[in-house]
Formats: structure tokens, C-alpha cells, sequence
């Protein structure tokens, strides 16, 4: 019988997870599981409910990417009354335009809170530097002037989510079938121009590169540590609009494999005819992974170094520009590098961060044309919806009886897609930090951490407090006892 | 004119004033849930008990007087009132995150503005089935709160037959539509049902949200601003 060193993150909001390293008799890692209790209860929930109330339930999910699970509900309800994509009628130009701008904005918020708050710490102040410092304290001290730009621009990402969806969190701008309200130009002015205590568009521009800067400064000084931190070959998917680059709202679902080539390009509808979800009994997130494939060669990564990886040109200037040089460094090839995900988020940033601006110019937003409501003959009971959260593919499904009862509700939400993903990249940094040692040391768990983190996952949502995930170490010997034991 | 007293300050109301009114004319709110201006009281929620001469009375009943002496925001009946919002809270289901109604929704208004922050009762998590059976109307009754505003005021167009009733005593009671009359009513009449519901008890189907965030009605004006300014029915 081998050692199991045991990583535990304290549970809070949204789930808890711990990490689990099995060692061999020669204490060689034979196997790492992250362990998640994800909250499954929503999907039971909302059976019965009125269908129209069910985005509003389900986003509740999420206190950080809210916009993307109601989103994805709006996009699932649509399809239910019969205006969705799945039935060829489409919402109007305006209503999916004031969607994409909302979702846009809370992307922007997202990327720069998790980069931000959690990353650039680590950068800046080392990985190895102690917890109590390596956070957004401890950046505050380092780089004041960054961190009140990172502020200011996190605010007005903020802000415009509020003006959009009419609260900071959860609100609500879609309805079934459109949009309740479109962008006045008194508040498109506002965002374009700046305010009082709100940046104008063009700072917001400026600032967006700060992530790209500090990522390129970091590489720089550290390039073999980050560029070989983890390697984790994986699949990637994302949606993607007709010319096959990542679309953060609608599109079709593409899947590339290691050498960038498609494997699978279908639409999200048939979700079901393409995935299989595997469980364990040591988790209750599921792995999903593409059926025919088999689980091994059949599991995705999503997210931003996803979509960077399968965007071959953006239609916006700079985030061109950075996908270029991104693209150069692994010869045009997908890049597996756990930490480059980093690099895909700075990228995307800028990527946002244009497009915002784009909609923001766009006159069509000002429009009145908000919503379609089709006759009740439409109604089709059951709807798919899709969109890239800022953690990656976001899937919602309900079904309703002919009174409007959702009798079915499933999600897949970004941090199942990576299920897999996760797992490889926790072994492959415990097996590098770890190796023929049986301690674990400050400088493992800052990894493994830093690993798992990389992804942004839902489950360490409790982190995003403070930029620091808890964690409780043990190793237990083959007996089960406790032999060594780490708490921060 | 009528002479009254209100929390110590004597006022003139015209005669036949509801004493609802009359604190709201003279800027003192009182919290209602199941009264409508200008339409005979119900009186079935107490939310709006205040002291009449000494004497805890529902205000929404009572017709002003010549040298009466009401406390509306006298500890003991502010507090009363507190309690009872918070029974209706513990009594029913609700989870406003998720809930149409929420903004326009008397119930959550007048919790705010009593003050609740917590209900002091257990919450009794009844089992409530919806009742979906009519054609445009949605019963979501872990909402409903028994003010029997739709039963009374929602009547039959050509006959005057009560649509809704309440069908059962204590906490077996549950409230009923009338699905052969229910479908027979015209679609302002639905909205009009939907409106007067003062909880997220009365839906029409497929109708959500429809008005943004931050625009909804308690967003705009709070319960006790429209009390005040006469506006309780806009
Ligand atoms: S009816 Fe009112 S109090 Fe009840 S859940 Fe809905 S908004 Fe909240
Ligand atoms: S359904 Fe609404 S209006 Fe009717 S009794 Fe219940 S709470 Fe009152
Ligand atoms: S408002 Fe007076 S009893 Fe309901
Ligand atoms: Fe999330």
C-alpha cells in the first residue's frame, strides 16, 4: 500500500474540493484526484418552476459569472418558445447586441478579477512568497498605481454590467425572446466619455494591456519556470463563429486536437449525440469527455487557453497583434502550457475589452426593436443553450411540459469540462515538485495551487475573497494514520 | 373637516377619510397589504395595525373620526407589525432572487419598510402544489399570502362570479381558480389579476420581467413614498 498526501481546501460557497496524491511503494506519484462536491441541488430545484423564472434561479449558481448562466437561460428559453436558434427564428440584431455587451463586460470584470487579484500576485511578489503577502495586499504595497488601475478598470466593467442588467449581480436583461431594455445614449456617453470615478473607453483601452505587460515582464525573467511549469495535452473546445474563431456568445461548438486539427465541429444542439459524462465515486463533478473518443484521448480543455488556442485571427487590432506573437512562441502549434493560460486571459482581455468598444459605437444599440414574441404554436418545450463564460463552455438545457413546468434541467458548467484537464494537471505538478520526496513542502502546494488556479475554477470561488485558497495538507500513511499535516 | 390626533400631532382630514389616508396625507406611513384605495376593506392581513383611543385596530378598517387618537409608530404595534410580516414570510416559501415579482412585490416592499430583516418565527417550508391548469394564469402558491385581493375584486365580466376562492381553513388553506372562468377572461383582465396580487402568487403564464431591473415599481418609488404621496394604487 502506498502514502496519500490529502490537499484540502476549506469548503465555502460553491462546493469543496481537495486534492488526493496516491504514492507508490517507491513513493513515486502513482495517481492524483481532485476531489469535488460541487453543488448539484439547482438542477432538482427548479423542477416545477415556471420555465420564465429558471434563468433567474440558475445564475444564482454562480456570484461571479452570472451573466453567463443567464445567458445561457435566455438562450435555452428562446429555444423553448420557439424564437431560438434551433428554430431558424432569430431574437432581434439590438436584443443580441445589448446580450453580448452584458456578457462582454462581465468577461472583462472576470478575467481581471481572476488575473488580477489571484495571478499577478504570484508574478510579481514569487510564487514562493508567503501567503499572506501573495495576494492583493501584498501587490497593493508593490505596485500601487497598478493596482488602482486594475481597480478602476474592474469597476467599470462593473458598472456597466449594473447599467445593463440593472444590478451588479444578478440582475436580469434578457427575457424570453430578447432583451427588456436597450442602452440609452445618455449611458452609452457615460461609458464612452467617462464620469466622475468612471474611466472613459479610451482609458479603459489603455489599461486593458496592463495584463499583457506584466505577463511579458514575467516571461521574461522566468521563462524556463513558466514555460515548463505543466504540460497537459488535452482537447480543446470552444464556440466559434463562421470563420472558426472563438465567439463568447453564440456559435458552433469546435474541438481541435493537439495539432490544431478539427475533430469534431457540430452544432451545440446535439450536445447529447456527441458527449458522455463519466463518474466517480470520489467526485461528484463528472468528467465529460467525447463519447466515441473514449475518456483518455476524449477529454476537453475550455476556456481562455482554449480559445486562444483555436482562434486563428480576431477581427480587433491588438488582440490580433497579441495573438500573433502568442501564436509565433509554439510555432503555430496549440499550446498545452498550463501557465500560458495566463497569457490566453491577458490576450482575451484586450480581446474583450475592443469588442466592448465596438458595440459601444454600434448605433444599434440605441434601436427599440427588443424582443420577438411568436405565437404560442411555437413553443417547442425544450431548449439548448450555449455560451463561453469566462471559464470556458457554459451549457444549459431545460426542458417544460405544455403548462410551462421545467420537468428537466441540466448544466454543464465550465469547471466539469475541465474535470479531466484539472486532474492531469495536478498530477503532473505533483509529480514534478513531489518526486521520490514524502513531505509536503510550502513550495508544493504553492504549486499545486498555482496549478489549479491557472483554470480559475468554480470550486475555489471562495478564493476570489482574498487571493488565497485555503488549504489543509495531510499525509496519511498506508495504516491511515496521519503522519504529517500542513494548515493555511 | 375632521380633528384627529396622529403620533401626537393634530391633523384635518376631509370626513369619510380611511385612516390609512389620513396618516399618509399627513405624512406618516403605514404599512398595508390586502387594502386597496378607495375599495371596501378586506381587512384579512393586519399588516396595518395600528392604536385607535388605546386599541390595537387594523387602520385599512377604520373611518376617521372626530378627537381620535391614533400611534401608528408607537414601539409596541411597530413592532406587532414587524411580526406579522415576518409570520407571512415563515408561513409561505419564498425565494425573491428567483421570483417574477420581485421590485413590484408589497409583500418584500413592506418588509423593507418594517424593518425585518429575519423572520423570528420558523419558517415552515409548507408543501404548496402550483396550480397551472388554466390557459394564460399561473398559480405559484408558496407565494400566496391569502389577502384575498384577488378573490374579491376579480370577478366574472357578465356574471359576477368570484373567479378565485380559498378553499380550506388554517394551514390547509389553499387558494383556487375557477379554470372555466379564468379562461374566459379577457387579457387585461389577466394582467389586472396578475397586478392586484400583491405577492408573486398570480402569474400570467410566459410573462417575466418585462420590466428591466432597477425600473420596477417599489424600485422607483418605495411602498412608503407612494403611501404618502396618495399614490398606493398607481
Ligand atoms: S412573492 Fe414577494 S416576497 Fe415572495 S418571493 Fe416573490 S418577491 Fe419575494
Ligand atoms: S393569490 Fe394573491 S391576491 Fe389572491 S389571496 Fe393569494 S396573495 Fe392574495
Ligand atoms: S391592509 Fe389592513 S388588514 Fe390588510
Ligand atoms: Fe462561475
Amino acid at each position: 500500500m502506498g502514502r496519500k498526501l490529502v490537499i484540502d481546501p476549506v469548503t465555502r460557497i460553491e462546493g469543496h474540493g481537495k486534492v488526493v496524491i496516491n504514492l507508490d511503494e517507491e513513493n513515486q506519484v502513482a495517481d492524483a484526484k481532485l476531489h469535488v462536491v460541487e453543488f448539484r441541488g439547482f438542477e432538482k430545484f427548479v423542477q416545477g418552476h415556471p420555465f420564465w423564472e429558471a434563468p433567474m434561479l440558475l445564475q444564482r449558481i454562480c456570484g461571479i459569472c452570472f451573466v453567463s448562466h443567464h445567458l445561457a437561460g435566455a438562450k435555452t428559453l428562446d429555444d423553448m418558445i420557439g424564437v431560438g436558434y434551433s428554430t431558424g427564428a432569430m431574437i432581434t440584431p439590438t436584443a443580441e447586441k445589448v446580450r453580448r455587451l452584458g456578457h462582454y463586460a462581465q468577461q472583462l470584470q472576470s478575467h481581471v478579477t481572476a488575473y488580477f487579484y489571484l495571478v499577478v500576485p504570484e508574478m510579481m511578489l514569487g510564487m514562493d512568497a508567503p501567503p499572506e503577502k501573495r495576494n492583493i495586499l501584498g501587490l497593493i504595497e508593490e505596485d500601487p498605481a497598478l493596482v488602482k488601475r486594475v481597480v478602476a478598470l474592474r469597476k467599470w466593467g462593473q458598472e456597466l454590467i449594473a447599467v445593463l442588467l440593472g444590478k451588479r449581480m444578478h440582475g436580469i436583461n434578457s427575457v424570453p425572446g430578447g432583451v427588456n431594455d436597450n442602452l440609452s445614449a445618455a449611458d452609452r456617453d457615460r461609458f464612452l466619455n467617462g464620469d466622475s470615478g468612471l474611466l472613459s473607453m479610451a482609458e479603459v483601452m489603455e489599461y486593458a494591456q496592463d495584463g499583457l505587460k506584466v505577463f511579458r515582464d514575467f516571461h521574461e525573467q522566468h521563462r524556463e519556470e513558466v514555460d515548463s511549469f505543466a504540460d497537459v495535452d488535452a482537447l480543446n473546445m470552444c464556440l466559434v463563429d463562421d470563420e472558426g474563431n472563438a465567439d463568447y456568445y453564440h456559435g458552433r461548438l469546435r474541438v481541435t486536437d493537439s495539432d490544431g486539427e478539427t475533430v469534431r465541429d457540430f452544432d451545440y444542439h446535439d450536445y447529447l449525440a456527441h458527449f458522455a459524462e463519466a463518474t466517480e465515486e470520489w467526485s461528484y463533478m463528472k468528467f465529460p469527455y467525447i463519447r466515441e473518443l473514449g475518456r483518455e484521448q476524449g477529454s476537453l480543455r475550455v476556456g481562455p487557453l482554449a480559445r486562444v488556442n483555436n482562434t486563428q485571427s480576431y477581427a480587433t487590432p491588438m488582440a490580433q497583434e497579441a495573438l500573433a506573437e502568442f501564436k509565433a512562441y509554439s510555432d503555430g502549434k496549440p499550446n498545452n502550457r498550463v501557465l500560458h493560460t495566463m497569457w490566453a486571459r491577458a490576450i482575451e482581455i484586450i480581446h474583450t475589452a475592443e469588442l466592448i468598444e465596438q458595440l459601444l459605437n454600434d448605433p444599434e444599440l440605441q434601436e427599440d426593436s427588443l424582443i420577438v414574441v411568436p405565437d404560442e404554436g411555437a413553443w417547442t418545450g425544450e431548449g439548448i443553450g450555449v455560451v463561453e463564460a469566462p471559464r470556458g463552455t457554459l451549457l444549459h438545457h431545460y426542458r417544460a411540459d405544455e403548462a410551462g413546468r421545467i420537468t428537466f434541467a441540466n448544466l454543464i458548467v465550465a469547471t466539469t469540462q475541465n474535470n479531466q484537464v484539472l486532474n492531469r494537471t495536478v498530477r503532473a505538478v505533483s509529480e514534478r515538485y513531489l518526486a521520490g520526496k514524502t513531505e509536503i513542502t510550502e513550495g508544493m502546494m504553492n504549486a499545486i495551487e498555482v496549478g489549479i488556479r491557472a483554470y480559475d475554477p468554480c470550486l475555489s470561488c471562495a478564493t476570489h475573497a482574498l487571493g488565497q485558497m485555503p488549504l489543509k495538507v495531510s499525509i496519511v500513511d498506508a495504516a491511515g494514520r496521519t503522519i504529517d499535516e500542513r494548515v493555511r | 373637516m375632521i380633528k384627529l390626533v396622529i403620533d401626537g400631532k393634530p391633523v384635518e382630514v376631509e370626513e369619510g377619510t380611511n385612516l390609512v389616508e389620513a396618516a399618509g396625507e399627513n405624512g406618516v406611513y403605514i404599512p398595508t397589504l390586502c387594502y386597496l384605495k378607495g375599495e371596501p376593506c378586506i381587512g384579512t392581513c393586519r399588516v396595518c395595525s395600528v392604536r385607535v383611543n388605546g386599541n390595537v385596530t387594523a387602520a385599512c378598517s377604520v373611518t376617521v373620526s372626530n378627537d381620535m387618537e391614533v400611534d401608528v409608530n408607537e414601539p409596541e404595534v411597530t413592532d406587532m407589525r414587524r411580526a406579522l410580516v415576518e409570520a407571512l414570510f415563515a408561513e409561505g416559501n419564498h425565494n425573491c432572487p428567483s421570483c417574477e415579482k420581485s421590485g413590484r412585490c408589497e409583500l418584500q416592499a413592506v418588509g423593507y419598510e418594517t424593518g425585518m430583516m429575519v423572520s423570528r418565527f420558523p419558517y415552515r417550508y409548507p408543501p404548496r402544489d402550483r396550480d397551472v391548469g388554466a390557459k394564460h394564469l399561473w398559480l405559484e402558491r408558496d407565494r400566496c399570502i391569502f389577502c384575498q385581493r384577488c378573490v374579491e375584486h376579480i370577478r366574472d365580466r357578465t356574471s359576477g362570479h368570484k373567479i378565485f376562492s380559498i378553499n380550506g381553513r388554517g394551514s390547509r388553506a389553499r387558494i383556487e381558480i375557477d379554470v372555466e372562468l379564468a379562461d374566459q377572461m379577457p387579457p387585461e383582465q389577466v394582467r389586472e389579476a396578475m397586478d392586484i396580487c400583491p405577492v408573486g402568487c398570480i402569474l400570467e403564464k410566459r410573462v417575466g420581467f418585462d420590466v428591466p431591473m432597477g425600473q420596477r415599481k417599489f424600485e422607483v418609488q418605495t411602498h412608503r413614498e407612494r403611501a404618502t404621496e396618495g399614490k398606493s394604487n398607481e
